[in-house]
């Protein structure tokens, strides 16, 4: 039998409920693969010992009881810019060191309310600015498929946790690509929900018209799990949408016979490596053969995604953060002198990348400034809107590859900013426009680094990328590689 | 130059709390500042604390829609919110989410009355919801901040600069007040900060194409003080262009023992904001049906008020115009016109106007408080009616039992009875006591045979004074009259 931290949510739950294993053994299985791994990969910030073993007793009685739940005594980790009650939750960041919430958000609770067990919280880069957790203020996370390279980010410790099996899944957030990434990176189904579809309430903003919660987890079912949690309107996030929330399990026939797919021509570009494109080619002609319908089509505006991003996610960054100054919570360099503590609280609480983006929208927003650069993005914003409306009338999906490449070394992008920044290229769209995607595993490249293969559908397409992802999954043993640090 | 070639430009920034139950954006109860314990209704919204989203009350778009009708403006369709980028410590989040671009409410006016009676029109460029900060109390070195007030519903209203003299601004200001009082959405109270008036004040010369530098004046604590604050301020400004100085931008204060302005800061550059819309909240539709709905519940506004008490009630223009001034002086009024029937609408506007707005003033009690006193309005009803059926006399009101009604509201019939007040119609006995009256001062009677007739008042007196006050003056002139021509 296989160890219980290689069960899959839907194996560990299906175990769970015959009474073959119990809560506690499951919650303790990860946590001492924690113990074993984490030393080195580095993805908790916060390991909750003590509330996962309490919480994993609760939820065996409770089974004992006659009691059942869609995740009831399924241990999880939560990406650290999510707020959790009682637990310190940082983002990353020195500012916000010691900030312990008065409230969950609502994710958290409604996982909670399903009976999940809390490990911990992830690592991630600084306020989810960043696409290798390297932004981190505390430490960089190890990719446990190459240690000596990133687990992509920002919602690196998410992804590296459950590719260790330290955590059967874990929540992740995605302003420009930071679940898909760091998924495809680390061999994960990760997905982006539409935005709206998750409630952000206790979400720390980076990016509030970007910014979207979502699952990473080593199976699309499991996502899918998670998912169904998840979603859905809540009354505190007045953008989340009332749509009603359809049953993904259902969604995942394992058919994908006439599905019509989309390949947007501007997303297959040059300086694409060659074994991620060839991977990714190599999975659209599966689906072919699988019976699914393959076209070329056209997204145009898809090369001022990036500047419009950049200029959209860093204004509303510069306002979302200056509730950073020291007086209410956090960190606070008290002068004596208001304006000399403001200064000097934000001067040592955040991190370059974090200070960078804040004043490049403070610039875009600067009167004389809002037009040439927050009013012409927003206008581009509707544009990119409008390629993904009208592609989505005539396909089902989009395919495309994640990432141009595969994880990179630590500090190989660091030096160039705009480097890093490219590599978001394929991810950010779909931010833009507010649409869903997936990242599902899709093969290695030479070097053995995982390869995602990304499928993205329309404003709440969630059951249709979920059921091509979860056939192709199938379809493959991918998903069922293990890296080697942990075998 | 002459100060007679200055023209005032004044527009008003008016800052009005909705006085609903909960804050702007969630569900935090607002509680009045004053009295409340620092920081007793907050929450993680009001407190900014990372995570947190606004979600819109409602009721509170819905008090500002109240107002802005009130106000005669136009509803747009839509309108969004958007955020107001400065820092400082009343500001939990760094930003106060306001709007912009797209307000609640646009082209309004305020028709207000000046002093030669004719009517002015003063248009309103715009109103918009927004949240209020918190409070600053600076104890020593340091400074304690309150977050009660922080995320307070606040409706702007802002004026076109065509105010043109203090006088003008008072009126516009208590006209102001008045409806939102009547709209029962603030109850005006300007001590408390829950109604703020900002003057932005420039002058300009006769022979000026363009305006001139403005200034604005902050933390005005009443409508008093604002007045002597635009007048100071125009002298200043006059005196520093006719001296050959530029008025530079500034924000000023007013210092009441100084009675004077003092600068708050100069501004080196414009404001800026930064402002852009905010993403946590969608964009609010205003249906025609959401705004009929809301104009079919508002109360009858001071105007229309003032329009009925002329002309149904047969009231004076200036009587009418005093009573709707403020919306608990309205309410008292038509109180007791309704506890009492055959009651003349003139008697009751005399006595309130008179007898219980000189109590007032003596006592030291704002008129909005008229409803708050010991007299209650039927009470108030019941007292003159016993005047009207001339059971006790106008003066024995005054002098005795308006006194003993506001120190201990008791009934006005039970303090006839239990002080023997009640007025002395008895010809008989008001016969003899005129007599006496007459036989005691022979000078003052041959005084008024000798034809000054006036000492008539005189002799008067001396009858009522033996009747302690009490007898029916009308009764005792007849019989006075009587006995005098009878002397001729």
């Amino acid at each position: 039998m296989d160890s219980l931290t290689d069960l899959t949510i839907s194996e560990a739950l299906d175990k769970l409920r015959s009474g073959a294993i119990t809560s506690v053994e499951l919650t303790q299985a990860h946590l001492d693969q924690i113990d074993q791994y984490d030393e080195q990969i580095r993805a908790f910030l916060t390991v909750t010992r003590e509330i996962a073993l309490e919480q994993a007793q609760a939820a065996d009685e409770a089974r004992a009881n006659g009691d059942d739940k869609p995740l009831l005594g399924i241990p999880l980790a939560i990406k650290d810019v999510i707020s959790t009650e009682g637990i310190e939750t940082t983002c990353g960041s020195k500012i916000l060191k010691g900030y312990v919430p008065i409230f969950n958000a609502t994710c958290v609770q409604r996982l909670l309310d399903a009976g999940m067990v809390l490990l911990g919280k992830l690592n991630m880069d600084e306020f989810a600015m960043g696409s290798s957790t390297e932004n981190s203020a505390y430490f960089e996370t190890h990719n446990p498929w190459d240690m000596e390279r990133v687990p992509g980010g920002s919602s690196g410790g998410s992804a590296a946790s459950v590719t260790a099996r330290m955590a059967m899944g874990t929540l992740g957030t995605d302003t420009g690509g930071s679940i898909r990434q760091p998924g495809s990176f680390c061999n994960l189904a990760a997905l982006k929900p539409s935005y709206g579809r998750v409630s952000r309430y206790g979400l720390i903003a980076y990016g509030s018209s970007f910014d979207q919660t979502g699952p990473m987890t080593r199976t699309v079912e499991d996502a899918a799990r998670i998912l169904q949690v998840i979603a859905g309107l809540d009354p505190n996030d007045s953008t989340s949408r009332p749509d009603p929330v359809p049953n993904y399990l259902e969604a995942l026939t394992g058919d994908v016979k006439g599905l019509k797919i989309g390949l947007p021509k501007e997303y297959f570009v040059d300086g694409m490596a060659a074994d991620v494109e060839k991977a990714v080619r190599a999975a659209i002609q599966q689906f072919e053969d699988m019976g699914a319908e393959i076209k070329e089509v056209t997204l145009p505006h898809t090369k001022y995604s990036l500047p419009a991003y950049y200029i959209v996610a860093t204004s509303e960054a510069s306002a979302n953060l200056a509730r950073y100054d020291g007086i209410r919570f956090g960190t606070k360099v008290d002068t004596g002198d208001m304006w000399n503590t403001y200064r000097k609280t934000r001067g040592e609480g955040f991190g370059e990348e974090v200070k960078w983006r804040i004043m490049l929208g403070t610039y875009a927003l600067s009167a004389g400034y809002y037009d040439a650069w927050y009013g012409k993005a927003l206008g581009v914003r509707s544009l990119i809107k409008q390629d993904f409306d009208k592609v989505f009338s005539e396909v089902d999906v989009l395919m495309a590859a994640v990432s141009p490449t595969t994880a990179f070394k630590f500090g190989e992008n660091m030096a160039d900013p705009l480097k890093m920044i490219l590599a978001d290229v394929l991810t950010i769209s779909a931010n833009v426009a507010g649409i869903c995607g997936i990242s599902v595993p899709c093969g290695f490249d030479s070097q053995n680094l995982p390869i995602g293969l990304q499928i993205l559908g329309p404003q709440l397409g969630e059951e249709t990328i979920l059921r091509a992802a979860h056939a192709y999954e199938q379809a493959n043993e991918w998903y069922q590689a293990k890296p080697t640090l942990i075998r | 130059m002459a100060v007679s070639d200055w023209t005032t430009i004044i527009g008003l920034e008016v800052h009005a709390e909705m006085l609903t139950a909960s804050k702007m954006f969630s569900n935090c109860p607002v509680v009045d500042s004053v009295t409340a314990a620092p920081n007793s209704a907050v929450d993680p919204l009001s407190l900014g604390m990372p995570g947190t989203l606004p979600v819109i009350n409602m009721k509170a778009m819905e008090y500002g829609m109240m107002v802005a009708l009130a106000l005669n403006c136009e509803i747009p369709p839509f309108n969004q919110f958007a955020r107001k980028n400065y820092f400082y410590p009343d500001l939990p989040k760094g930003y106060q989410i306001s709007q912009y671009d797209h307000p609640l409410a646009i082209k309004g006016y305020i028709d207000i009355e000046l002093e030669d009676g004719s009517t002015k029109r003063i248009n309103v460029t715009r109103a918009h919801m927004e949240e209020d900060t918190g409070k600053l109390t600076h104890a020593g070195l340091s400074s304690l901040v309150d977050y009660n007030r922080a995320g307070v519903p606040l409706l702007e209203i802002v004026s076109e600069p065509e105010i043109r003299s203090s006088y003008e601004a008072e009126a516009y200001a208590r006209k102001l007040r008045s409806i939102l009082q009547f709209l029962g959405v603030n109850h005006g109270d300007m001590s408390k900060g829950v109604l703020r008036f900002e003057a932005n004040v420039s002058v300009m010369h006769k022979d000026d194409t363009e305006f001139r530098q403005r200034t604005e004046i902050k933390n005005l604590n009443s409508i008093r003080i604002m007045v002597r604050a635009i007048d100071v301020e125009v002298q200043r400004q006059i005196k520093l262009w006719e001296s050959g100085e530029a008025v530079k931008p500034a924000t000023l204060g007013w210092d009441e023992s100084a009675a004077n302005i003092t600068i708050q800061r100069y501004k080196e550059r414009p404001d800026e904001y930064r402002y852009f819309p905010e993403p946590d909240l969608p964009i609010l539709e205003v249906s025609r049906e959401w705004v009929a709905e809301v104009r079919a519940k508002l109360p009858e506004l001071p105007d229309a008020k003032k329009q009925r008490f002329v002309e149904q009630l047969g009231l004076p223009e200036y009587d009418a115009g005093v009573l709707v001034a403020e919306k608990a002086i309205a309410d008292y009024f038509e109180t007791i016109l309704a506890s009492a029937e055959n009651i003349q609408a003139k008697t009751v506007s005399n006595w309130v106007t008179g007898d219980l707005f000189g109590l007032l003033n003596a006592e030291k009690v704002e008129r909005e408080a008229i409803g708050e006193t010991n007299i209650s309005a039927e009470n108030f009803a019941k007292m003159i009616v016993l005047v009207d059926k001339g059971t006790v006399n106008a003066g024995t009101v005054r002098k005795k039992i308006l006194p003993i009604m506001w120190e201990t509201g008791k009934d006005a019939a039970q303090i006839v009875e239990t002080e023997g007040l009640a007025q002395i119609s008895d010809a008989n006995l008001i016969g003899d006591t005129v007599q006496a009256a007459i036989d005691e001062n022979p000078d003052i009677v041959q005084r008024y045979l000798d034809g000054n007739e006036k000492v008539i008042n005189a002799i008067f007196g001396k009858a009522m004074g033996k009747l302690r006050g009490k007898g029916d003056p009308a009764v005792v002139r007849q019989a006075l009259q009587e006995k005098l021509n009878a002397l001729k």
